[in-house]
């Protein structure tokens, strides 16, 4: 279907004159697609590359015994066997490049840890054909402790619920080393739910989906010259494989040459760096070009997809349909290891609460661990998922009072001026024109007042004021962590005790093992006078706070903190990598990560 | 270790190593075996191939002969088969039907087997190298370890048809596959057989007897219906419930008896 | 590991190569022959990246015995544009590009060697034969409509379809 330009609309926001805005480009790929010499990963062919495959755990949730790799070691064609013992720095989180969240994933699981999801890697046969590789590791023999999995969201969350990932005990990321969850708070919902004619709920479920891609992930390495290691790699993310691979194999990142670029469908499945690493270590121990690829299986069964979501929405609204408070609390399903879901949320908050203007919006989200795959990136995720919630809430609703759901939600909808809830004013907005469009292509009567209304007018004045008051609480407020503590250079080096310790590089190094952290428990607050309108938390205090901030920015979801926040300790020790660990605000480095 | 490959020009050579080597399957189009080649299934380790002239034969007359190495893409193509063009076409993608072959629908896994269901249906029996003969419905059931030289069955003289249900068009996993044979005029026998209704093709003993001469009966049709799943046993997979493949047997039955 | 010697005519030159045993031919054509046009998606036979033709019909590399070639004619994209002299695009290459009709360009060797194989048999298809053809090939970027509408375009002689670049 040819794209239709709508150029009535905002003609006076736009030049077109443009020399390449607004019109048709070829890709600069194309050529080499249409040609197959587009250079994936794959296709770069060296002369006895080993394969690498990766013993895996069956069960959602084991204690690994023991490890016994000497039938495997034997097939002729096997070059090495990779343990968790010959990982230097056995330890990581995706985002502690950026400085957010606690290492809380090994690369292989040693012997007397644990396996959190099925599928997890615990040892790695290097051959020199796949089929050797495939045969070794039906020989690898693992002696697993069953133990008790959980996997469901809330199920998660309950007290005594099976503890997943040891980084946080409570099955909950901590956000800003103060929360088990993340906050919005904008207004006062209570209130609005008492102000609304309707208090209307619902509860909405999304699966995991996989990216999918045709090419699988993978990466080859080889060893170049000058003592350095060459890999491609179909990774979408070149520096965090980079430094993913320079921290997990403690060897700097000046001898590692990543060379990507050509990515055979990537849809956010492509940014984990799982292979890179291992085909280096591979490279390294055996040195021997050497190939670490997921099959199909293993991209679907294994490869991180978009998290499962369980969110549920309450809104107060009035018999005209006016929005006047909306609540969320969400569950998302990171799975058993962190990855990109602590950051999903963080975006997926920032969102909230969709594109309406409402003047008290109320948001929890929870990113759990359950002993799911791990979840990753996909197309929007973190908003897609809400979205989804969202919408079908608005219909909900609509359908309840009687209304018609495209018109309730141009009366809702943002208008240039207004003020969202993550506290920053609404411009260039066109709802109301997407759904007057909308509208038109489905042959759906709108009202004359619908029709005629515009993202430009209407909106601003008191609708940008921030609220006269917001509501605080300290409900989820954990201890035992401080917010300059999430970096791995911030922890004495040898503080991860464990078995199979063996770091290359002498010091005591993270063995595959979180450090256990205190447990995370909300303080015990009196109870409120007010009752919470919903069901969907246990009874938890709320305390309400006579509010400082009241009136005007509060650090909320998504946003850089609007006060100072205080500079952490002193790292007692040298980073991974021998640098010092960086100082300064924390978490001012997601904002960099929005803007990708 | 890896998988040697043996060739040979006759059926009863390929047969006899067939038989003496229980570490050997047989590649036949390959689609299935070569999976598991890949896949590093080490439970065999030797593939025969047959390049017997007569294991590719076609003969159409009152019986027709299809060799097991019969393509579905040269039963589509073929003039004198029109008939099970749509059982071919409903095999895979094209490059599949490239390869793929009668003797391997025979044994192909579920939700594979829409051939197979139509040799049901059409009371194929299968001829071993050996020179065995077995009803296809029984070889379904067991699916021995045999060499298929080929299968043959009478010219259809009632009306054959099929149907494939799938959730993605045009080429999608069957939900259920169902192949009918409905006499003309009253006499000979009403054959109705579901693939995806159960491990295997199975016949749908309730629905014939509902049908059983009047095929074209609106209220045989609707007992034929409601009798569809009667004593069948559908599983729960990833494409579908064991539940909805019943509740839907029946739907998909009567459009396909209720289409002309 | 027993080897195997071969010959076939690849893109219309003679090979010799020996074969592995168990070798499928998409292993064969990547790492012995040096052509890497057909990928390798799933091992499985689902996914259709490895399409090649064999005799001019469309297979399956990975899931193909690589012997089974022997004395056998095999095509791939590497051979479409050299096969239009001085390495000119082909008709159907030329309309996917004028069509957005690769997005990652993972599948879109095989895509083309599906669809040659149609418009060779069939030079001017149908839409749902053009369905038909491709449907043994996934593409996960492109949403296949582009795809359809370039080798109509190909198949109507190149003039630029109602789908080409505005």
């Amino acid at each position: 279907m040819p794209i239709e330009f709508r150029k009535e609309y905002f003609a006076d926001e736009r030049d077109d004159n443009l020399n390449e805005i607004g019109k048709p480009t070829q890709r600069q790929d194309m050529l080499g697609h249409v040609t197959g010499r587009s250079p994936f990963y794959d296709d770069h062919l060296f002369d006895g590359l080993c394969h690498i495959r990766c013993v895996r755990s069956p069960h959602h949730h084991a204690r690994v015994r023991r490890i016994d790799v000497s039938e495997a070691e034997r097939v002729p064609g096997v070059r090495r066997v990779i343990l968790a013992r010959d990982v230097p720095h056995n330890l990581n989180t995706l985002l502690s490049l950026m400085d957010f969240g606690l290492d809380d994933e090994p690369m292989l699981t040693p012997e007397g840890a644990e396996v959190r999801y099925r599928g997890e890697p615990v040892a790695a046969i290097v051959a020199d054909t796949e089929r050797i590789a495939r045969e070794a590791v039906a020989k690898v023999r693992v002696d697993y402790e069953v133990l008790p999995h959980v996997l469901d969201v809330e199920e998660a969350v309950k007290p005594g619920a099976v503890a997943v990932n040891p980084a946080y005990p409570a099955n909950k990321f901590v956000y800003h080393g103060k929360y088990d969850h993340q906050k919005l708070r904008y207004g006062d919902v209570e209130a609005g739910f008492r102000q609304a004619d309707r208090v209307i709920e619902g509860r909405y479920q999304m699966s995991p989906i996989e990216q999918a891609p045709i090419e699988t992930c993978g990466a080859i390495a080889a060893p170049e010259t000058n003592d350095r290691y060459v890999c491609y790699t179909s990774t979408q993310a070149l520096f965090f494989s980079l430094g993913t691979a320079a921290k997990l194999l403690d060897i700097s990142s000046a001898r590692l040459h990543l060379i990507g670029g050509t990515v055979g469908g990537g849809f956010g499945g492509k940014v984990d760096s799982i292979h890179e690493p291992l085909a280096i270590l591979g490279t390294v121990l055996t040195g021997r070009p050497c190939k670490a690829m997921f099959d199909r299986e293993e991209e679907m069964q294994v490869g991180a997809p978009r998290g499962a979501e369980r969110w549920y929405i309450t809104d107060g609204v009035m018999n005209d349909g006016t929005l006047v408070a909306r609540k969320f609390v969400g569950y998302f399903d990171a799975g058993a290891y962190t990855r990109l879901s602590s950051y999903a949320i963080i975006k997926g908050v920032g969102h909230l609460p969709g594109p309406y203007t409402i003047p008290n919006v109320y948001a929890d989200v929870y990113c759990v661990f359950t002993n799911r795959t791990p979840a990753t990136a996909m197309r929007g995720f973190g908003v897609t998922g809400v979205d989804f919630a969202i919408e079908s809430h608005m219909d909900v609703v609509a359908d309840e009072l009687g209304l018609d759901p495209i018109e309730m939600r141009i009366k809702n909808a943002y208008r240039d001026g207004d003020m969202k809830a993550h506290r920053r004013l609404a411009k260039n907005t066109a709802l109301v024109e997407c759904c007057q469009v909308a509208a038109e292509k489905a042959g759906w009567p709108l009202s004359a007042e619908a029709r005629a209304a515009s993202s430009l007018t209407g909106g601003g004045g008191a609708r940008g004021e921030m609220p006269a008051f917001t509501a605080l609480d300290e409900h989820g407020r954990v201890s035992g962590y401080e917010s300059g503590s999430y970096a791995q250079g911030d922890r004495p080096r040898g503080e991860a005790a464990g078995s199979g310790a063996q770091g290359r590089s002498g010091s005591g190094t993270p063995s595959g093992q979180p450090s256990p952290r205190p447990r995370a428990e909300p303080p015990r607050a009196p109870q409120p006078t007010r009752v919470e309108p919903t069901r969907a938390e246990p009874a938890r205090a709320e305390p309400q706070w006579s509010d400082p901030y009241a009136g005007r920015p509060s650090a909320p979801a998504g946003t850089a903190p609007a006060s100072p926040r205080p500079e952490r300790s002193p790292a007692p020790d040298a980073g991974p990598d021998g640098t010092a660990p960086r100082r300064g605000p924390r978490f001012a480095s997601i904002s960099g990560l929005r803007r990708r | 270790m890896p998988v040697a490959v043996s060739t040979f020009r006759t059926l009863s050579e390929a047969a006899r190593a067939f038989e003496s080597d229980r570490a050997a399957r047989i590649y036949s189009g390959g689609t299935i075996v070569m999976r598991d080649v890949n896949e590093g299934d080490v439970s065999f380790n030797r593939l025969i191939r047959i390049t017997d002239p007569a294991y590719r034969a076609v003969s159409v007359g009152s019986e027709i002969r299809l060799g097991g190495g019969v393509t579905m893409g040269e039963i589509a193509a073929h003039r004198d088969l029109a008939f099970l063009a749509p059982v071919a076409r409903a095999v895979g993608g094209p490059q599949v039907r490239t390869v793929a072959t009668v003797a391997g629908n025979l044994f192909a896994p579920r939700p594979y087997g829409e051939m197979a269901a139509a040799l049901v249906a059409l009371g194929a029996v299968a001829e071993t190298a050996e020179g065995r003969r077995l009803p296809v419905e029984e070889l379904v059931r067991g699916a021995p370890r045999a060499l298929v030289a080929a299968v043959a069955f009478p010219r259809p003289s009632g009306d054959f048809r099929f149907a494939k249900v799938t959730r993605v068009r045009p080429k999608g996993a069957a939900l259920m596959s169902i192949a009918a044979l409905l006499p003309r005029g009253g006499s000979g026998e009403t054959r109705i057989v579901f693939n995806g209704m159960g491990p295997h093709p199975v016949r749908a003993v309730a629905a014939e007897r509902a049908l059983a001469g009047r095929a074209s009966d609106p209220s045989a049709i609707a007992a034929a219906a409601r009798a569809a799943a009667e004593g069948l046993s559908p599983l729960d997979d990833a494409l579908a419930s064991a539940w909805y493949r019943r509740e839907v047997a029946g739907v998909h039955l009567k459009r396909l008896l209720e289409s002309r | 590991m027993a080897k195997t010697p071969i010959a076939f005519t690849h893109n219309g030159d003679e090979r010799a190569v020996f074969v592995d045993d168990g070798q499928n031919l998409l292993d064969m054509l990547r790492r012995t022959a040096g052509d890497l046009t057909p990928k390798y998606g799933c091992g499985q036979g689902t996914c259709g990246a490895c399409t090649v033709l064999v005799d001019g019909a469309p297979q399956l590399a990975c899931i193909t015995l690589a012997e089974t070639v022997d004395g056998r004619r095999i095509d791939t994209v590497a051979g479409l544009a050299a096969g239009q002299g001085g390495g000119r695009l082909s008709p159907l290459q030329k309309a996917f590009m004028d069509n957005f009709a690769a997005q990652c360009g993972y599948c879109t060797d095989g895509m083309l060697m599906s669809a040659t194989a149609l418009l060779a048999r069939n030079p001017r298809p149908s839409r749902d034969e053009v369905v038909e053809a491709i449907s043994g090939n996934l593409c996960r970027c492109t949403g296949y409509e582009a795809i359809i509408n370039a080798v109509l375009q190909a198949a109507s002689g190149g003039g630029s379809a109602q789908a080409g670049r505005r």
